[in-house]
């Protein structure tokens, strides 16, 4: 009796020290423009790349949206890491690739990430592709030096966590405010030391893209991994991609990956549930993901709350400019930004335009699509002008405003309503204020010009 | 990296919740090369006003000695930067005492010689309440997994594999090879067995009309 967990271990554990930790091999390794210090590392000991034939690079970290790059060290990044992937013979999906988008984005849509595989990236949302059914998660520069080396990392197995969703989402509400719904739960370590998988028929019902959603945001409760058992759409969305296998080979595969689900009686470490009716749209209020509420409730009150959570929840108040007790629908917002590796693929693309389609924005805002595929489909079906029309920018693919890293950035004291995963103090700029919420939630906002319900907003139309 | 297994210093407590890595080192510095130091990004945004000044009543900027870090849960949550370790450690930081540390920033800690030390929650109040009248000495103990800040004495968790990395300052890729032939047996294996899990020829080598390579 097995979990999805133990097999994807079992089959990727090379060797097991007497200590416990496994070393294992890794089937995929990521690189983007942060994995400079691996590279680093790596030429300060005189080592090669192992496989280049497994190892993949992408700009998107910095990679500009509009125009030129903003500075000359941005440019010096996305160099270096051109420099890196051509001397050791890595294909890099660069600035002018067709393929190109943020990696979380690119892997699954060039059909690198697979079921059954181990994924290695230097960036902590490389549970994204645990939507597979995949072992993913991310890793630091020392472990990319390690991995780069040698095609291995050492890891001590996480404990197990089975999340089981049941029941009907209702209208407007999606993979995100599953997220966001557990996290507010379980708290931003609440699944901390875990691999966590997700199942139930709330899960099951999502499609890639909304399963690629809810994994990646597995980090933002505390878990490394992410996944969910691989099942039909998983191989029906895999089928005809560049990179995934064909013909014979797939059928091979697909008949591999369909033992690789957890057996009926195999027991986890930890077992979580929620119920898909009691999840409404959710927003985040303050600085962590952990802080967020349906968006029908009013700002918290740490007067109510004790100890380090009542300082903790002033201080990110005071950070948010935000008073006790207001109606969150009231909280005025000043942009909106629809992107990053959690939200932005066509599907998030299409939610967001549904409520816009027709309407104006009362803000400005960004809409980067997660890759050069996502943008040019996105066009193909006009969603493109149904932004523009709005008011809204329709912009190139990047990391863009998720981390600010290429110039994109909000400003300080500013309010950004965000698809984006990470409301940290500074992260989309020096002193910017976030919001998270799903990409429809965004477009509610964009029309409200402050926090609002999407529900309303979606009667008589078809929601995508 | 060399290794440590005792360690005298200043303890100062850092009274925050969830300290993120994008606060520990705000992605603008992070296109630095190490070889310039990370100590002066640390904490920066908290650290520093807007115009560059020093904050006084920060608790890092008024104990430039400080070795240990007492503080509160989550430490460490969010990005897998390993800059946010490079950050503490050019500080001088060698230890962070706190109830919970976000999983890839601890193992990041372990591998340039930082400390994660887990202790219960009681106890960092404990130490941070005493911490508010101001730094004190510290002496962590790897051996033991007992550290000592004025006269407080600390139980601390500490997984096994980790305890022996930092106290023999150990390089994994070093100890990796010496695996060399088991990895290639793996290796043989998997391509025998699995060779879906390579990826398709077609796609890693040539190109086609449809998926131009660059
Ligand atoms: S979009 Fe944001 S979270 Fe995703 S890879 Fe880029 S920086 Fe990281």
């Amino acid at each position: 009796m097995r979990t999805l967990l133990d097999k994807l271990w079992d089959d990727h554990e090379v060797l097991r020290r007497d200590d416990g930790a496994s070393l294992l091999w890794v089937d995929r390794h990521l690189v983007h423009e942060g994995s400079h210090h691996a590279f680093a590392k790596l030429k300060a000991r005189g080592g090669r790349v192992a496989e280049p034939g497994l190892t993949y690079g992408v700009v998107d970290h910095y990679a500009p949206t509009r125009g030129p790059a903003a500075s000359p060290a941005i440019v010096r990044m996305i160099q270096t890491l051109e420099r890196n992937t051509d001397a050791h013979g890595i294909l890099c999906f660069g600035l002018e690739d067709p393929r190109q988008g943020i990696v979380h984005v690119v892997g699954p849509e060039q059909g690198l990430t697979l079921p059954g595989l181990l994924i290695n990236c230097g960036d902590s949302h490389t549970s994204t592709h645990g939507a597979f059914g995949a072992l993913a998660f991310g890793i630091g520069a020392t472990e990319v030096a390690h991995v780069l080396a040698t095609q291995t990392i050492w890891q001590k197995k996480p404990k197990s966590l089975r999340m089981t969703v049941t029941g009907s989402l209702g209208p407007g509400v999606g993979a995100k405010d599953i997220a966001l719904a557990w996290i507010a739960k379980l708290g931003a370590d609440g699944a901390r030391g875990h691999a966590i998988e997700y199942t139930g028929d709330a899960v099951t019902g999502l499609s890639m893209e909304g399963r690629m959603t809810l994994c990646n945001l597995s980090i933002e409760g505390g878990a490394r991994f992410g996944m969910i058992a691989p099942d039909e759409a998983t191989f029906d969305y895999i089928a005809g991609r560049p990179f995934a296998p064909e013909g014979a080979d797939l059928d091979r595969a697909v008949d591999t990956w369909r033992r690789l689900p957890s057996d009926a009686g195999a027991v986890f470490d930890r077992e979580e549930t929620m119920l898909a009716t009691d999840i409404a749209p959710i927003v985040t209020w303050g600085t962590s993901p952990e802080d967020a509420l349906p968006v029908t409730s009013t700002v918290p009150d740490p007067s109510r709350l004790n100890g380090s959570e009542a300082d903790r929840a002033r201080a990110a108040l005071d950070y948010m400019g935000l008073v006790p007790g207001r109606a969150l629908t009231d909280i005025q917002i000043d942009q909106v930004f629809i992107g990053s590796c959690t939200n932005a693929r066509i599907e998030d693309l299409r939610a967001a335009a549904a409520v816009l389609a027709g309407r104006r924005s009362r803000v400005p805002g960004l809409v980067s699509p997660g890759s050069h595929q996502v943008k040019a489909q996105a066009e193909e079906e006009g969603l493109d002008r149904v932004f523009t029309d709005a008011g809204l920018d329709w912009v190139g693919s990047g990391c863009s405003m998720c981390v600010a890293m290429n110039g994109d950035a909000v400003e300080s004291g500013k309010r950004c309503a965000s698809t984006t995963n990470r409301n940290f103090r500074g992260r989309q700029g020096r002193g910017a204020r976030t919001h998270l919420m799903s990409p429809a939630m965004v477009a509610a906002a964009a029309v409200a010009g402050r926090l609002a319900d999407v529900r309303p907003l979606l009667e008589g139309r078809d929601a995508a | 990296m060399s290794g440590w297994s005792r360690h005298n210093g200043t303890a100062v407590a850092l009274d925050l919740e969830s300290v993120d890595t994008d606060q520990l080192i705000p992605a603008r510095f992070m296109s630095t090369p190490r070889s310039e130091g990370y100590g002066g990004f640390l904490l920066h945004d908290l650290r520093f006003g807007s115009d560059g000044e020093a904050l006084a009543d920060f608790p890092l900027n008024n104990t430039p000695e400080a070795s240990v870090l007492v503080t509160r849960r989550n430490f460490g949550s969010g990005s897998s930067r390993e800059a946010a370790v490079y950050a503490l450690v050019d500080f001088g930081i060698r230890a962070v005492i706190a109830p919970s540390f976000g999983d890839i920033f601890a193992s990041n800690a372990v591998n340039n010689g930082l400390l994660p030390a887990r202790a219960d929650t009681a106890t960092v109040d404990s130490l941070i309440g005493y911490l508010a009248g101001g730094p004190a000495k510290a002496h962590v103990d790897l051996d033991r997994g007992m550290a000592e800040i004025g006269g407080v004495r600390v139980r601390f968790d500490l997984d096994a594999v980790w305890r022996e990395k930092l106290i023999n300052g150990w390089d994994d890729i070093d100890l990796t090879e010496q695996h060399r032939p088991a990895i290639s047996d793996y290796r043989n294996w998997r391509a025998e067995s699995q060779p879906w899990a390579f990826p398709a020829e077609r796609a890693a080598g040539s190109s086609t009309d449809a998926q131009p390579s660059k």
